[in-house]
């Protein structure tokens, strides 16, 4: 719409924890406290992962997925960067990344410190691809880790890759979305070929016990969504 | 023709059964003995598909007298072809009488999916004589490595239903198959077995290679139709009303009609009319008569069931979709009804066919149309049927993603050159136009993905040896061909299963009763617990989703369905017919044929507003409500005007007139703003004419493509299809998130990066005339230009009250997410402020 247009809201304000929170449009979540960018489920090089397998899928996810991340990166400008896990989609993608890329990143990387917590798929992280290497970590209140703990715990987690279903009056739209209820957040998916997990999905019941607010990224903003709006796949 | 063209043995068993070999069937011997490929176009009932075979049946009663020994290894002699696996079986079925009764040594065999896979392996190595079959099925054959042994002796290649296959990318891929066929085996001559089409000749070219230069065709053989068809219109007393689909005022009429004929098809055009209608029927059915329903959601077994019953003759009336327009005979059906809007003339006479197999015979048929503007269309189907006017499509420029799943398939079996393959490749009609660039970028997807920056040449699916010739990686590639193979993506299913009330905990529904068929997942997606919608004949309450499946109860008796479930129908309107019912609606004279309530209706129309020329396009303007309203009626079927409807809501809000939404339908739209669209119309002149100009089809349409779901469905199906990822399964589990992946994330990186890859290439040819029917909405815009009358209105018109009645019955289009997500924010906020 035009009029949204206009007045592209970029960020959106929560609470998480105790402490402020920006939700960003790109899927990023900025932790004003620390000057911090949290970003989860990067996946680059997927499409090289599924080739290898005989799906040729469209060799630009990665380019893709840098763009996006070099754009909030600079918009923010934050003093860390943090990747919350599954950075790359299998252990040989580091060595995959094209030399294009690796420059790319190491243009986003410069001048400001930078964290890959490891996931599932990357558990293993060459050092070349500069800054430090974490399994998990704390800031401030918050532990930051890719697979969510069980139990009530102040985190920010990735690894579910959440997506929100909504239908109105016959119309649906699937986005990805941030899920948190005010002590946990489960980050969206930034990776190109990330797919998702329906929030509705078992999955999410444990880390939720008393329901979560549904943060839907939109075309232009950011929007908070009941529980009870969303539904199945 | 002389009936000495037939061996002996043939005559006795003729006239034993008290036939005479018809003319064209000995026509086709004739054309056989000369060495012709021949396209065969009658009426049911003229005796077709044993016109197809006589041929081969003779030869191999010959060829067994004339030999020898018995030893010779023989090959495969005839090869047939047919869209349906049913109707393969039930060709093998019928086709064993004459050959026992003869004692003919011939062996004949089906092979379809279900062919267990020892048998596949013997029909290899011992094949038989006769082989019947499907496109998909072909195609596995061809791209096994002993295809060549296997067809080297090939004589004859029988395709039975031409007119329907052609029509569809399944055509595509079975014209690629018969051109290897006759390179593998040059001397095979092919029959084409086809229904009354508008353009035999491309059917004709379909069934011979086409040269470099000139166009080949195959000979043709026209059965003239029998006995003209006994085709009207029903009528009755009352008003119809002025939209909606169902046709309930008809019912009683119809339940007469099916007491006094012996078998009556009711044919519908969607499933859930199919729904309504049977329901309907029952309720009146106070004579218990066994009327039957037959759609392709319900349950396999419950349709062999109602198939089975039909045949023995033991139903008086099926209810039926599309499902049953092709095919197998049904015995003694006397009387075709076809409720709801014809939308073909050819599809029209098709239907009615279904009726008295015998050709001498009249066919009986009702048209019934649901409301005023089906009156309209049924009168201009009656006079095309009349003149026996067609209006099957035109003939398909072979698409792509087709070619591409060709190629792999190829390079499964037998090495090959480039060149050679591209020269065999354009030997098939639909792909007599392609040029080098474009079979060059099919192979290079087949490859590698075809991109630009070409990151996998490592992970190649064929690769060229250093003999030359191209041949698939290893034998994972070509396995995965063969799970992947064939052109028919369904939109994913889902089961519905009856559910149990819980006794232990009430409130509670658990997963315990049987499944009662399928839906599609879009539709169910819509669906909230409480919502009764009408499926498998009964009323049933939606309870949720559990594992994949919908879980349902049945609602209370009397209870009516709420799910407004007129799904739109899958054919439009075709080009010809709504021509004519725009020819009828111009001329008063023609009106007189028309039913009473009908000219009523359009003497208030031109008393209000006016009635538009032929080649005229009406845009009304009124307000309503609070809402501004533009109605226009192009007549150009429900694809092509939501497009429109699309494209023009983007151009309102550009001008900043803030459209609300709109709705469409076969024969108009109705789009609804903010803000008044006849004043901004009266201020500037031209207005409505920039309005439609059909610069809309380019930044316009781009820019929607990228975000259309309409489009995003197209271009999975085209993925698929050529081999970008692998189908899913019916049946097999949702896989994790990792195994999987969107093609919708696909599709936007894809359209980011290479605009002109060759998938969106294929994907954009299908938005023409599919789901999206961008061509037909092009040659609209071009027909109205300068033609435009703006009737600016102080309320709704007759004509528009029609699509103004489908608002809150149909959805309300858009692909605007934040719209939707807005909504459901702002239901929140009504929530808490509650």
């Amino acid at each position: 719409m035009t009029a949204l247009r206009k007045n592209k809201q970029t960020t959106h304000e929560i609470e998480l924890a105790g402490q402020l929170a920006l939700l960003d449009l790109s899927g990023g979540l900025y932790l004003p406290a620390h000057d911090a960018l949290l970003v989860a489920d990067l996946h680059f090089e997927k499409g090289s992962s599924f080739a290898r397998r005989g799906m040729m899928l469209p060799p630009y996810d990665t380019r893709e997925t840098l763009s996006a991340l070099a754009d909030v990166v600079l918009r923010l400008n934050p003093r860390v960067v943090i990747a919350l896990g599954d950075s790359f989609h299998d252990i040989g993608g580091p060595e995959r990344l094209g030399d294009e890329e690796r420059s790319t990143l190491g243009g986003v990387q410069a001048g400001r410190d930078w964290i890959w917590v490891t996931g599932n798929h990357d558990r293993i992280l060459p050092e070349s691809i500069g800054g430090q290497i974490v399994e998990e970590m704390a800031l401030g209140s918050l532990t930051l880790r890719h697979e969510p703990a069980a139990g009530d715990q102040a985190e920010v987690a990735g690894h579910l890759h959440p997506v929100g279903k909504v239908v109105m009056r016959g119309r649906a739209t699937r986005r990805r979305c941030f899920l948190t209820d005010g002590r946990r957040c489960i980050m969206p998916a930034l990776g190109a070929y990330a797919g998702g997990l329906n929030a509705c999905d078992a999955a999410f019941k444990p880390l939720f016990p008393n329901g979560f607010t549904a943060h839907l990224i939109g075309t232009e903003r950011i929007f908070a969504i009941a529980k009870s709006m969303l539904c199945r796949d | 023709m002389s009936v000495s063209l037939l061996p002996r043995i043939f005559r006795d068993w003729f006239k034993s059964r008290g036939w005479k070999p018809r003319e064209h069937q000995l026509q086709l011997l004739a054309k056989a003995k000369a060495g012709r490929s021949v396209l065969l176009v009658a009426p049911t009932g003229a005796g077709k598909t044993l016109a197809g075979f006589l041929p081969s049946l003779t030869e191999l009663a010959e060829r067994e007298a004339g030999r020898g020994t018995a030893k010779d290894k023989r090959g495969l002699h005839t090869l047939y072809i047919s869209p349906l696996k049913a109707l393969a079986t039930d060709i093998a079925r019928n086709l064993e009488a004459p050959v026992q009764e003869m004692g003919l040594p011939v062996r004949i065999e089906t092979r379809t999916g279900d062919t267990p896979s020892h048998k596949r392996a013997r029909q290899i190595e011992r094949p038989p004589d006769i082989l019947l079959t499907t496109p998909e099925q072909l195609a596995l054959l061809l791209a096994h490595r002993e295809a060549g042994e296997l067809f080297q002796d090939l004589r004859r290649v029988v395709l039975d239903e031409l007119h329907s296959l052609v029509t569809s990318k399944r055509g595509d891929l079975l014209s690629l198959g018969l051109a290897r066929l006759m390179n593998l085996a040059p001397q095979a001559t092919t029959v084409g077995l086809s229904a009354t089409v508008r353009e035999p000749d491309d059917l004709r070219r379909y069934l011979v290679p086409q040269g470099e230069q000139e166009t080949a065709l195959a000979d043709l053989v026209v059965v003239k139709g029998g006995a003209r068809p006994d085709i009207r219109m029903l009528e009755l007393d009352e008003r119809l009303p002025l939209a909606g689909h169902t046709a309930s005022l008809s019912m009683p009429a119809i339940y007469e009609l099916i007491k006094r004929h012996r078998t009556t098809l009711v044919f519908v055009n969607t499933r859930l009319q199919a729904e309504y209608t049977f329901q309907e029927l029952w309720k009146l059915n106070d004579d218990g008569l066994a009327i039957a329903l037959h759609h392709g959601s319900l349950d396999v077994a419950q349709r062999r069931r109602v198939e089975e019953a039909m045949a023995a003759g033991r139903l008086k009336a099926v209810v039926c979709t599309a499902t049953l327009d092709l095919g197998i005979d049904w015995g003694d059906v006397d009387l075709v009804v076809n409720v709801g809007a014809p939308k073909g003339a050819s599809r029209i006479m098709q239907r009615i066919g279904r009726s008295n197999h015998r050709m001498d015979e009249p066919s009986q048929a009702y048209l019934v149309p649901a409301n005023r503007f089906e009156i309209l269309e049924c009168r201009a189907a009656l006079d095309a049927v009349h003149e026996a006017a067609q209006d099957t499509p035109d003939a398909r420029t072979g698409a792509l993603d087709v070619l591409c799943q060709h190629i792999l398939g190829m390079a499964c079996g037998d090495p090959f050159r480039l060149e050679d393959l591209y020269e065999e490749v354009r030997s098939a009609a639909p792909y007599a136009a392609l040029t080098w660039e474009d079979f060059e970028a099919c192979v290079a997807f087949v490859a590698t993905g075809g991109y630009a920056l070409r990151a996998y040449e490592r992970f190649a699916k064929i690769v060229k040896g250093n003999d030359g010739l191209w041949r698939v990686r290893d034998g994972k590639v070509a396995q995965q061909y063969r799970l992947n193979v064939g052109t028919i993506v369904e939109a994913t299913m889902i089961k519905v299963r009856l559910g149990k009330a819980s006794r232990a905990r009430p409130g509670t529904v658990l997963p315990r009763g049987r499944i009662l068929g399928e839906i599609e997942e879009y539709f169910a997606e819509t669906l909230t617990p409480g919502d009764t919608f009408l499926f498998a004949g009964e009323v049933l309450r939606f309870e949720g989703i559990a594992e994949d499946e919908v879980l349902v109860t049945r609602a209370a008796s009397g209870t009516d369905p709420m799910i407004p479930s007129y799904e739109g129908g899958k054919f439009p309107l075709s080009t010809f017919l709504a021509a004519r019912v725009r020819e009828i609606l111009a001329d008063p004279f023609e009106w007189d044929r028309l039913p009473p309530q009908m000219t009523e209706w359009l003497l208030q129309q031109r008393r209000r507003s006016i009635v538009p020329g032929p080649r005229d396009l009406l845009v009304e303007t009124f307000p309503r409500g609070n809402r501004f309203y533009m109605t226009c009626f192009p007549f150009e079927g429900r694809l092509a005007h939501q497009t429109l409807g699309m494209l023009l809501t983007r151009r309102l809000e550009r001008a900043r007139l803030k459209p609300l939404g709109f709705v469409a339908n076969d024969y108009g739209i109705a789009v609804y703003a903010a803000i008044d669209i006849a004043a901004r119309a009266a201020r500037e002149p031209g207005f409505m004419d920039e309005l439609f100009s059909e610069d809309m089809l380019g930044d316009d349409l781009e820019d929607w493509l990228a975000e259309s779901s309409l489009m995003k469905r197209t271009f999975r199906q085209c993925a698929v299809i050529a081999g970008l990822i692998e189908r899913r399964f019916p049946g097999e589990q949702k896989t994790g998130r990792q195994v999987t992946i969107s093609t919708d994330l696909v599709y936007d990186v894809l359209r980011k990066h290479e605009p002109d890859h060759v998938l969106l290439r294929a994907a954009r040819a299908d938005a023409a005339t599919g789901l999206l029917d961008v061509r037909r909405l092009g040659m609209m815009l071009q027909r109205i230009r300068g033609r435009i009358i703006h009737k600016p209105l102080d309320r709704v018109s007759p004509l528009s009250v029609s699509v103004m009645l489908e608002i809150g019955r149909e959805r309300v289009y858009s692909d605007n997410a934040d719209e939707i997500l807005a909504e459901a924010e702002a239901a929140l906020l009504d929530e808490a402020l509650a």
